[in-house]
């Protein structure tokens, strides 16, 4: 056993932390402050291969461990969060077109994506079905060659700026047993976009509402077999609770590297606050559970590329516990800042504002609990888990 | 055209650098470390030169511990082709360094070396030099842009005061300064490929050559702490501080 990372992984580490510190963390306060979706650097981080990371190789993606994605989107995230999320809900469309799409629509669109040259949505929430997505009712009718979508979407990241969308949509009968998953290209007569969020945070991509009406979908763009749509979007979020929880540490790990520099220099009773113990505790604490929630992502990570059967179990345990001792972490370091906390001349609020989403997204982290519930429940279980 | 680049693994330079707590040495025990910035700013050249069709192979070198390979990995993961490791624990002077970079040369035979001006750590300026005066190359150091010829390379210099353009036969020996040129990301997927390219390690006793410390170090001191700044009351106590205290007027 070794914690150490291979050369090839601090290879990686750095170049998305120069990436991150030259493209992203001078732009962030400006992409928040103005709404702007960053495009053109997205395209860059294609070319560096942050948009198809463990995309299979054979669809342009780079085919690398999930375990070395955590590693490149925690360094995106501590130069800006909301843009490394997006980039992590990307590539999770990007794995699973290259993954679950036929040949030839995994060729269409795979290159495209992993290059950053095209964007992706994923498409399960619903506005009368989010923890509840098994729930959905966004239906896909078999008509010929085609399958005609009729529903609406909620929460979409990215959408109305984006490509190609990952539909899930109701094919059968109720339950998850009746959903399948589409890869539909975002410009499809028949499909609207709501207007744009506004939202506390991730204000450098979009959220949009997407209605279809009665949109043709050529069937060859189905993943796998109908029916199949729901295990395919949840190993999609397996993997994605993964990168939102490496968010939440990349963001906290900003914070706390700009609190303890801070409370060095700030002077307050004749001396730093930094020679206060209670200031002293409060940053151990907070690198302390840093330390073991970036160890709590990695170990996931390791599970899911190992294959583990509890792997899905370990996913959201990690999102549960890292969100949201990341969120408390950057809490804290606002708090060390005191009123210039509280003000966006610094990027704590913005950090804060930014990473609060990850405790709801991707399965809230309620649904995080009913998950790892589920599985410790079941004879044998804590065996395997712990 | 073959090109040899010299880079050498040092503290990374948004480490803040320390004495170990005995003063003997720079504390660069846990302490990242990278490639000296203006070896990247050499290999970067190369390979602009090599994309521009003037450069065939370019070869990077580096001299000291396995823990070199990095640095020499990530050169090969912003283009270079091949890289050597000379292997050693020692830590050379720059006349060391020049004479196995001469034995480098002699089994190489490239037509250009390009050597970051200094390197950060030792920030000696010495290296690319003593190579050119052990070889008989022209030099040409302090490189802020470099055009090759037909007949020879056309070296704008950063001098004292302002720039300086000289012309040099090749083979030359040029180091680089800090407007060269940026020097590109590594992207991942190079960083891949990267790991399939040759690395040699040679034990430095290989080259014979002798390579003992010249010089003694008498004591490492860090810098003064900066104090804090005063304010003054008017212009003339400016004027006399710059004066009598600060004597710079
Ligand atoms: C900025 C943003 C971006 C998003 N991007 C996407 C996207 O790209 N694609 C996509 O498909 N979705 C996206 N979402 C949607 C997101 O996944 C949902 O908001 C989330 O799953 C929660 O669903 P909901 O909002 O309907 O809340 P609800 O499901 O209504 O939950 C409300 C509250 O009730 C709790 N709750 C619900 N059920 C239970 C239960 N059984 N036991 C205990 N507590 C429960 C929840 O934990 C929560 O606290 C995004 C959301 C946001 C805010
Ligand atoms: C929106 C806003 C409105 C405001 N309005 C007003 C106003 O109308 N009038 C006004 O006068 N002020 C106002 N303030 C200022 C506010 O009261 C100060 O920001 C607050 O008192 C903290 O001071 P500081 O920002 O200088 O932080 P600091 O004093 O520098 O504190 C930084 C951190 O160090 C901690 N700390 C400091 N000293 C110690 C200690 N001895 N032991 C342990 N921890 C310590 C603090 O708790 C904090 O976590 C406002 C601030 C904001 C953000």
């Amino acid at each position: 056993m070794d914690f150490q990372l291979t050369e090839e992984q601090i290879a990686f580490q750095d170049s998305a932390r120069e990436f991150a510190r030259h493209e992203l963390a001078p732009y962030a306060a400006h992409w928040d402050e103005e709404e702007v979706f960053p495009k053109d650097t997205l395209r860059r981080a294609g070319e560096m291969g942050f948009c198809g990371l463990y995309t299979p190789q054979q669809y342009g993606g780079l085919g690398l461990t999930r375990l070395d994605a955590a590693i490149v989107f925690e360094e995106l995230a501590a130069g800006c969060t909301s843009t490394a999320a997006y980039l992590t809900i990307h590539n999770m469309v990007s794995w699973m077109i290259g993954s679950f799409a036929r040949a030839e629509v995994a060729e269409q669109w795979g290159p495209a994506l992993a290059s950053g040259a095209k964007l992706g949505s994923y498409c399960l929430t619903e506005p009368g079905a989010g923890s509840d997505a098994a729930n959905l009712r966004t239906r896909a009718e078999r008509d010929g060659d085609v399958y005609r979508l009729n529903g609406s979407k909620a929460f979409i990241s990215g959408a109305g700026s984006t490509d190609v969308l990952v539909v899930m949509a109701r094919t059968g009968g109720t339950g998850a047993k009746g959903i399948s998953a589409f890869v539909v290209p975002a410009d499809l007569p028949g499909i609207s976009y709501g207007k744009k969020e506004r939202k506390m945070g991730w204000n450098s991509q979009p959220t949009r509402t997407i209605t279809f009406d009665n949109v043709a979908v050529p069937s060859a763009n189905l993943l796998g077999e109908e029916g199949q749509g729901f295990t395919f979007a949840m190993k999609g979020l397996d993997g994605g609770r993964i990168n939102i929880a490496t968010c939440s540490v990349g963001t906290a790990q900003a914070a706390l590297e700009a609190a303890a520099r801070y409370v060095q220099e700030r002077q307050q009773f004749g001396q730093a606050l930094a020679e206060f113990q209670t200031v002293q505790f409060r940053l151990a604490d907070m690198s302390t559970e840093l330390v073991a929630a970036r160890q709590m992502v990695r170990l996931a990570a390791w599970k899911l590329d190992s294959g583990s059967p509890d792997a899905t179990a370990y996913c959201a345990m990690a999102k549960r516990f890292v969100t949201d001792a990341g969120f408390k972490v950057v809490n804290e370091a606002l708090q060390l800042f005191g009123g210039y906390g509280y003000i966006k001349e610094y990027p704590l609020e913005r950090h804060l504002r930014d990473s609060r989403v990850h405790q709801i997204l991707e399965g809230t982290n309620e649904i995080m609990r009913v998950i790892v519930a589920r599985r410790l429940l079941q004879d044998g279980a804590l065996e395997t888990l712990r | 055209m073959k090109i040899v680049v010299p880079v050498k693994r040092v503290i990374d330079a948004n480490v803040k650098v320390r004495l170990k707590s005995d003063g003997s040495a720079v504390d660069s025990d846990n302490v990242k470390m990278s490639m000296n910035p203006f070896d990247e700013i050499a290999v970067e050249e190369a390979i602009r030169l090599k994309e521009a069709g003037v450069a065939g192979e370019i070869v990077a070198v580096s001299i000291g511990s396995d823990a070199c390979q990095d640095v020499l990995r990530s050169a090969l993961a912003m283009g270079a082709d091949r890289a050597l490791l000379i292997r050693t624990e020692a830590v050379l002077e720059p006349l060391a360094v020049a004479k196995l970079l001469r034995e480098v040369v002699a089994r190489e035979q490239p037509q250009l070396v390009i050597c970051g001006k200094q390197s950060t750590d030792g920030d000696a300026n010495q290296a690319g030099q003593m190579l050119a005066g052990l070889l008989g190359w022209p030099q040409a150091t302090f490189a802020s842009k470099l055009d090759i010829g037909a007949d020879g390379a056309t070296v704008t210099r950063e001098i004292d005061g302002g720039l300086e353009i000289i012309a040099v036969t090749l083979p030359a020996v040029v180091t680089t300064d800090l407007r060269l040129n940026s020097p590109r990301y590594t992207t991942l997927p190079n960083i891949m490929k990267a790991k399939k390219k040759p690395l040699d390690v040679i034990a430095l006793d290989e080259f014979g050559v002798d390579t003992r410390p010249r010089l003694t170090t008498l004591g490492l001191a860090e810098p003064a702490a900066r104090s804090a700044g005063v304010r003054v009351a008017d212009v003339a106590e400016l004027l006399a501080k710059l004066k009598n205290e600060a004597k710079v007027i």
